[in-house]
């Protein structure tokens, strides 16, 4: 048990029985409370810290069934092609991208909501369970440590169940605590998320919006996770509704060491919640890196793009107009994704290259992943592809006898990496 | 100086002609079995024709439902509208409904926050676009209207419009019905175009690419866009002018640049504070605006805001329990605040700005560094 473990952990590892839960003080209640209203400060990064979720080489294809009686299948849907990380225990990555670049499909595969077609999905400290090779009567009991807040807190409250049944429900189904015991336990729940708990018997047709995801975040924590796959927690809410629901999640998350996997489109959202992001585009991770680099100095162009396209408040105020990037057209189809880098349809950078081979996702900086040929800075890219050398291909994708440096697939970042700026 | 004639948001110089709308102490209230809701209560503003006019505020604050009213949109059975909205010079309430058709679409239109559910889904987009048309151009033929269909798709960027006017909704995309129910809105050029949280359903990229396009149509048409939203990032873009709603009444009004450098009405400040943004330093932090807003049913007295704000304490007595603020001119003209604070000013750059964005408290205490290039 390292030291800065906080108290709820240590005092839930210290149980001798493993399925009970440790008790919520009045104290702990107090402080999250009092805490919430508060200003918040954007969560760091603790790299000391081991990974609780290791993803790798994750694929999820879904298939596209004919019409017709014999309904054979004729085509997969890509929706998550290859993609690998680390989330740090008691930490948080973001995934942030379009709608339909597969970030919601990630999170439910780490759910073990769908199961994958390929990978491995390494959960524990010591990485100990491969949550893609469990049964599903093997996956109940870590169902405890893995949960999730969904998007709409209106479709994912059963109308007819009042909250003390909703947010019970994990305990009676895990057995975690004795039936009797199971209102008070609720009540404590409601009470940490900021609800009345007198409420236990109300529907949720009763509260607002910010209420529920309230609601659906007590359901979360009742089994105390040590993983929260948070899918777009805070985009159905008002605007003041918001950073009040992002307060308790950070104020929770240090008080239980809770680590977030935080599937979001709201750049500005990520950006506050996690230390470091990953951005997604038609299946795959394009850039991943630590919270300054990726928004400061992102070398991938649909990163680039992404970010000068988030109206900005301060421009207003300033004065001055940034230069945005116009993306031109739609995501393309995730069935027939183009051949090579994936944006190169939509992309300004690319060249022959760029269709012909498949720009791997290599490490150019301490925390920073990024998988493009023409990577650099905003209008800094180089004239030849930084990775032509590399993957034993000449300047237009064609393959030469050159050797091939092997580029690490390993989730998680390398003490050596590619220094582009030493390169061109 | 009577009560009549108090200042409204948008008044330019006293001699010039009147603007293109003027709303003036709208107040919509809804029966309920519950009671009498008060969507809006004594909304007055004005916007001129090529300008821009951002209505912010969260769910409930009524800036949907003043809008509406607009169009005479509102069943006049299930609403109580008082005051007067004139568009072109024309009063809108009690306008016969032949008269409300002919102008819908025509000198008003409409874009709707979420376009699958705004465009019928058993007929085809081009039918959807020639009737919009047909309606206020009787003597058109069908193969003219055809062409005015495909012409409004190519204009709002729909590739192969000639092909695609024949498709359903169903067969676009999020961002390309949005560009449909625009065209729609554009088919018939409106001076005025209400657009109703346009882009709230759409990714970030698809957004910026709707917003450029109601931009230079603007330029185009010189028509006037009402934008209401909630996202204060969209208003910086688009807006001229901004409208802050809470609990159906306005409480402040000003220039964009004013508004966001120098609000002074709290509940802004709270709207400010509670958003990241992504360019702001990483030691930015995020104050929350405590509470949930009012019922309308039941509005609290004095200053509908007063139980969220963090301020009142700050208001000598109980004014803000017991007194309704009156919208009184802030920093500069054309500036209006409602609000009893004295110095609300000087409150937001010394104490609330420092709080949550350190770093553009500094760029604006320190003006004469201010050729910095944003980012």
């Amino acid at each position: 048990m390292s030291d800065e473990t906080p108290d709820a952990r240590a005092a839930l590892d210290a149980t001798d029985d493993p399925g009970e839960l440790a008790e919520i003080t009045g104290d702990v209640i107090e402080q999250i409370q009092a805490s919430v209203t508060e200003p918040h400060a954007p969560s760091e990064l603790d790299p000391t810290r081991p990974p609780i979720l290791e993803v790798e080489n994750l694929r999820m294809y879904f298939p596209v069934k004919s019409g017709g009686v014999i309904r054979r299948t004729i085509g997969q849907v890509q929706a998550v092609d290859g993609i690998s990380f680390q989330v740090p225990a008691g930490g948080a990555l973001g995934l942030v991208g379009e709608s339909g670049c597969g970030k919601s499909t990630t999170g439910r595969l780490i759910t073990r909501l769908y199961t994958p077609t390929g990978g491995s999905i390494r959960f524990g400290e010591k990485g100990e369970h491969d949550l893609v090779k469990l049964s599903n009567r093997e996956m109940k009991p870590l169902r405890q440590d893995v949960q999730m807040i969904f998007q709409d807190p209106y479709s994912s409250l059963n109308p007819r169940h009042t909250v003390g049944t909703i947010v019970g429900a994990p305990l009676i189904v895990h057995n975690v605590v004795p039936k009797n015991q199971v209102l008070n336990r609720v009540q404590q729940l409601l009470e940490v998320v900021g609800l009345n708990p007198e409420h236990y018997n109300r529907y949720p047709s009763e509260f607002s919006g910010g209420q529920r995801q309230r609601i659906g975040i007590a359901r979360a924590l009742a089994l105390q996770p040590k993983l929260l796959v948070a899918d777009e927690p805070v985009s159905a809410l008002d605007v003041s509704i918001q950073a009040q629901v992002i307060n308790l999640l950070q104020d929770l998350q240090k008080e239980f060491d809770i680590a977030f996997l935080f599937i979001a489109h709201d750049l500005a959202v990520v950006r506050h919640f996690c230390p470091e992001v990953a951005v997604m585009y038609l299946g795959k991770i394009v850039e991943i890196g630590d919270r300054e680099t990726l928004y400061a100095r992102p070398h991938h162009p649909y990163t680039q793009a992404l970010l000068s396209a988030v109206p900005d408040v301060k421009q207003a105020v300033i004065g001055g107009r940034r230069e945005r990037i116009r993306l031109e057209g739609d995501v393309p189809s995730p069935i027939n994704p183009p051949s090579g880098c994936r944006f190169r349809t939509r992309c300004s950078l690319a060249k022959e290259i760029c269709a012909k081979v498949e720009p791997p996702l290599m490490q150019i900086g301490k925390r920073h992943k990024v998988a493009c040929h023409f990577a650099a800075e905003l209008g800094q890219a180089p004239a030849r592809p930084v990775t032509a050398d590399l993957l034993g291909v000449d300047d237009q994708g064609n393959t030469t006898s050159g050797p091939v440096t092997p580029i690490s697939t390993q989730p998680g970042y390398a003490d050596d990496w590619i220094d582009l700026d030493a390169r061109v | 100086m009577t009560a009549l004639t108090a200042p409204r948001p948008g008044d330019a110089a006293a001699n010039s002609p009147e603007p293109y709308l003027v709303v003036e102490d709208l107040t919509v209230k809804f029966p309920t079995e519950n009671g009498l809701v008060n969507a809006v209560t004594g909304l007055s503003y004005s916007l001129e024709l090529g300008k821009t006019l951002g209505i912010v505020g969260e769910s409930g604050s009524g800036k949907s439902v003043s809008s509406m009213a607009v169009l005479g949109l509102h069943d006049e059975k299930r609403s109580r509208i008082q005051g007067s909205i004139r568009v072109g010079g024309t009063e809108i309430i009690g306008l016969s409904q032949k008269r409300l058709n002919q102008m819908r679409g025509n000198d008003v239109a409409m874009i709707f926050q979420d376009a699958l559910a705004a465009l019928h889904p058993f007929y085809r987009v081009g039918d959807q676009l020639v009737e919009a048309f047909a309606l206020h151009h009787p003597s058109a033929s069908k193969r003219d209207a055809r062409k005015k269909a495909i012409e409004a798709l190519d204009r709002v960027g729909i590739p192969q419009p000639d092909s695609r006017v024949d498709d359903f909704p169903h067969q676009f995309s999020g961002g390309m019905r949005q560009r449909v129910m625009i065209a729609m809105g554009l088919i018939n050029s409106p001076n005025l175009l209400i657009a109703d949280e346009p882009t709230t359903a759409l990714d970030v990229t698809v957004q910026a690419q709707i917003l450029d396009l109601l931009q230079d149509l603007q330029r185009e048409f010189n028509s006037a866009i009402i934008m209401i939203t909630h996202d204060l990032g969209v208003i910086a873009e688009m807006a001229d002018d901004v409208l802050v709603m809470y609990a159906g009444r306005a409480v402040e009004y000003g220039s964009c640049k004013e508004i966001l450098s120098h609000p002074e009405m709290p509940y802004t400040w709270g709207l400010l504070s509670s958003v990241p943004d992504v360019t702001a330093s990483t030691d930015s932090r995020l104050i929350p605006i405590p509470g949930t807003p009012p019922s309308l049913l039941d509005p609290p007295t004095g200053c509908a805001f007063h139980p969220r704000c963090l301020h009142k304490d700050k208001v000598p007595g109980n004014l803000c329990s017991t007194e309704l603020p009156m919208l009184t001119p802030g920093r500069h003209q054309g500036h209006l605040k409602r609000c009893h604070l004295a110095d609300s000013d000087a409150i937001y750059v010394q104490e609330v700005l420092p709080e949550f964005d350190p770093g553009l408290a500094a760029e604006l205490a320190d003006t004469t560094t201010d050729d910095e290039a944003p980012r």
